[in-house]
């Protein structure tokens, strides 16, 4: 029963084929493909590549992707993986910086782009130090702290986080510091 | 020496048919070694018998195009004196990973009989070929005259077989390691040059990730003072690049390294003013993750540049325009299409001598994002370069009305590949399929060689091709036409039709075997996700024994289906070394 019901539904539907040609691999198809976007490109889901290729896309994920094809668009692999590199020092992916808190045996690392300013970077890093970095004020910088958050520029100097826009702060910070309060003194905190 | 001596010396011979011919072989040989294309030389290994031998006498240099039409023992046999070699394996969609791993096209058995038959051999050239590192040490101790090697998409080796090359070529002058599935174990290959090494002239290893030793590259370019070819690796940085150009500013060919690293304001003087004394620079490329602020370095350098290579480096359209600015001889220009229309505009605006562009997507998997290039950059560049004639062009949307355009301003285009991303997918303007478009490039481009379509089509823009493109030699087909029809139409009319590449197109066994005699006139056929089965390919091996048919089963596929056929005409019988994965019939 079953298996007439998927040959009523390979009847009508948009195909390049010979009639009659390929029912098995057109079958391994309508199993494979429920969920890609088939309406826009009946044509494209002609193919045993493309079956294969959804077979072992995520099922679960972006129910807009459409499968990938083997080898579609023609380009060589080489230039595929020369492209690749590039796109993680791009503005487009993260900005990893090293953040090392005094007195903690290892450094960690983290993304400054999955944050969208200062109130989330500095909760992250209380999490991930458990610590609290207390009110930032312009004029006191972090009152009421015994840790103060400074990054290193681009020119190398030590700043306090938080005086600089955030998109100029992603741009040139190199490296987070969780500095003691009493090192900080002269960054105006007061503890 | 012009053709029509040629001509001349042929008529007479005809005319004394039956008599031998009065020429004396020496000076025939003499005549005939000054004939570099070998397509001139097959014609002339026709004439007659004195003038075949004459030839292979004289031939110097051969060019196989598929490894397996022909056996190296044949080739030692036929060209005693042979001292260069270019040579070429996998079929072309090996490059997509349409083929299986080991299909073959390995080297190693062409080495050991040109050991043998050619000991003074010097150049080999090798694209689509298995390599090991053992082949490369083999190679690089049978040849003690061996002078250049170059390999573009071979696989199978690692930096430990340059290493070799580096260590026992005495007299090479040309290491030239292009787009390769290389297994890259680190640089220490390059220090493997022995110190009193100077005859480089083409060192590229830009494809190449592991850091060199720059104080032995810096050493090795300081002595060879004839290196006109330099192109460097990612790992090489900006300020390492302006030591290396203070010793070689004779460089005719430039590929940069990484184009990105924080210089002073004296350390971007330093590489502006070294750049500018590169007065012999005509190709340059490299530049990866070029930085808009230090292009301008590159501005004085740039008035001979007849090649610019940008397809590693993702400009914008502002960044481009700025550069083509300086670039006015320029005839070649590869790009990503991060420059945008845009950036195509300046193209159109700054090189009115351009011949060839290739336009890369910077994203070709990521449909959601929708940049790049559309028809509109494509038809701005043809209203500004009326001598384009080459062109590669992946775009995300096309249409009929534009390619019309395009050809109209560029009649001359021997090579159009037009690649719109989404198989199938129709003019985005009028819903239609494009079959009009490419209808247009084969009316109206009558010296056209090579063609890729794409998008929509139906079997329409087949008997365009067919009807029209009497000039066409390779033809790249994928997700197109409705029926056997179409390929018939193109076997029956392109008459010097070579290599016919097609993928995932409803053509049939009809349509496979209605070009029987036409297959023995061309290099090689390929068929995959089609609707052949193996009954036709098995009847196409039996009708035509000159012809090798192969054909590669996918895992869990149809018994009948032949899921990918290669099929290419060979003088050597059918190949011993296919792995279990090709079945030859």
């Amino acid at each position: 029963m079953a298996s007439e019901k998927d040959l009523n539904l390979e009847a009508t539907e948009l195909r390049l084929g010979l009639p009659g040609t390929s029912d098995e691999s057109a079958k391994n198809q309508t199993s494979a493909t429920p969920r890609s976007n088939k309406r826009a490109l009946p044509q494209e889901s002609m193919t045993s590549n493309i079956s294969t290729a959804s077979k072992n896309c995520d099922q679960e994920t972006a129910p807009h992707t459409k499968a990938q094809v083997v080898g579609w668009p023609p380009i060589r692999s080489y230039r595929k993986n020369s492209l690749q590199p590039k796109k993680s020092e791009a503005e487009i992916s993260g900005i990893y910086v090293k953040v090392s808190m005094d007195g903690a045996p290892y450094l960690r690392k983290i993304d400054l782009k999955v944050f969208k300013g200062y109130p989330e970077l500095l909760k992250a890093l209380e999490d991930m130090f458990k610590f609290k970095a207390g009110e930032y004020s312009e004029r006191e910088g972090y009152n009421g702290s015994e840790f103060v958050p400074t990054y290193e520029d681009k020119d190398g100097d030590w700043m306090l986080v938080g005086d600089v826009p955030w998109e100029m702060f992603t741009s040139c910070c190199k490296k987070l510091r969780i500095m003691k309060g009493s090192e900080a003194r002269g960054l105006g905190c007061v503890v | 020496m012009g053709s029509s001596e040629l001509k001349r010396s042929k008529d007479s011979v005809s005319d004394e048919s039956a008599r031998r011919s009065s020429f004396p072989d020496e000076v025939l040989e003499r005549v005939l070694s000054l004939l570099k294309s070998h397509r001139d030389r097959s014609s002339v290994s026709l004439v007659c018998k004195d003038w075949y031998n004459a030839e292979r006498w004289s031939r110097t240099h051969v060019f196989i195009g598929n490894c397996y039409s022909v056996t190296p023992e044949i080739v030692a046999r036929r060209f005693p004196r042979i001292r260069s070699v270019t040579l070429k394996g996998k079929p072309r969609f090996s490059d997509f990973n349409l083929v299986p791993e080991n299909w073959g096209a390995d080297i190693h058995a062409w080495l050991v009989v040109f050991a043998a038959k050619y000991p003074f051999l010097e150049e080999l050239r090798l694209k689509r070929m298995a390599i090991s590192d053992e082949s490369l040490e083999f190679l690089a101790i049978s040849f003690p005259n061996f002078k250049a090697l170059s390999l573009l998409s071979c696989d199978g080796f690692s930096t430990n077989g340059l290493a070799a090359i580096a260590t026992h070529c005495k007299n090479l002058t040309e290491l030239d390691i292009q787009e390769n599935g290389i297994d890259d174990k680190g640089g220490s290959w390059l220090s493997c040059f022995p110190e009193r090494f100077m005859s480089l002239e083409v060192l590229n290893f830009a494809n190449l990730t592991s850091d060199i030793n720059f104080d032995a590259l810096e050493k090795l370019v300081g002595r060879c003072k004839s290196m006109r070819v330099l192109k460097l690796n990612r790992s090489v940085s900006l300020e390492q690049l302006q030591r290396l150009l203070v010793s070689a500013p004779q460089l005719a060919e430039l590929g940069t390294g990484s184009f990105s690293q924080e210089l002073t304001i004296r350390e971007y003087e330093e590489l502006e003013s070294t750049l500018s004394i590169c007065k012999n620079m005509h190709t340059l490329s490299g530049l990866w993750d070029a930085k808009g602020i230090y292009l301008p370095a590159l501005y004085p350098a740039c008035s001979h540049l007849t090649f610019l290579n940008l397809s590693y480096a993702a400009l914008q359209s502002v960044e481009l325009a700025k550069l083509l600015a300086h670039c006015p001889r320029l005839k070649r220009l590869w790009v990503l299409d991060t420059v945008e229309d845009k950036g195509l505009e300046a193209v159109g605006l700054n090189c009115p001598l351009l011949e060839e562009l290739r336009v890369f997507p910077a994203d070709p998997f990521d449909d959601e994002i929708v940049h790049g290039v559309t028809e509109a950059g494509f038809v701005a560049v043809s209203f500004g370069c009326p001598r384009l004639h080459y062109v590669l062009y992946f775009c995300r949307q096309m249409t009929n009305a534009a390619v019309a355009t395009i050809v109209q301003n560029c009649p001359d285009f021997t090579h159009f590949r037009l690649c719109i991303m989404n198989p199938g997918q129709p003019d985005y303007l009028t819903n239609e399929p494009m079959d009009e478009a490419f209808g247009a490039v084969v009316k109206t481009c009558t010296k056209l060689q090579r063609l890729s379509v794409s998008g929509l089509l139906t079997d329409l823009t087949f008997e365009y091709i067919g009807r029209y493109a009497k000039n066409l030699e390779t033809l790249s087909v994928a997700f197109a036409g409705r029926s056997d029809w179409g390929m018939q139409c193109v076997l029956g009319g392109c008459s010097k039709l070579r290599k016919l590449e097609i993928r995932d197109c409803p053509f049939g066994n009809a349509a496979l075997l209605s070009g029987l005699e036409k297959y023995e006139s061309m290099r090689s056929l390929w068929m995959s996700a089609c609707n052949v089965t193996m009954n036709g390919c098995r009847l196409l091996a039996r009708e035509m024994p000159r012809l090798n048919v192969e054909v590669m089963k996918e895992d869990g596929s149809d018994e009948s289906q032949a899921d990918k056929v290669y099929v290419y005409r060979s003088i050597a019988g059918p190949r011993r070394d296919a792995p279990p994965s090709v079945l030859t019939l």
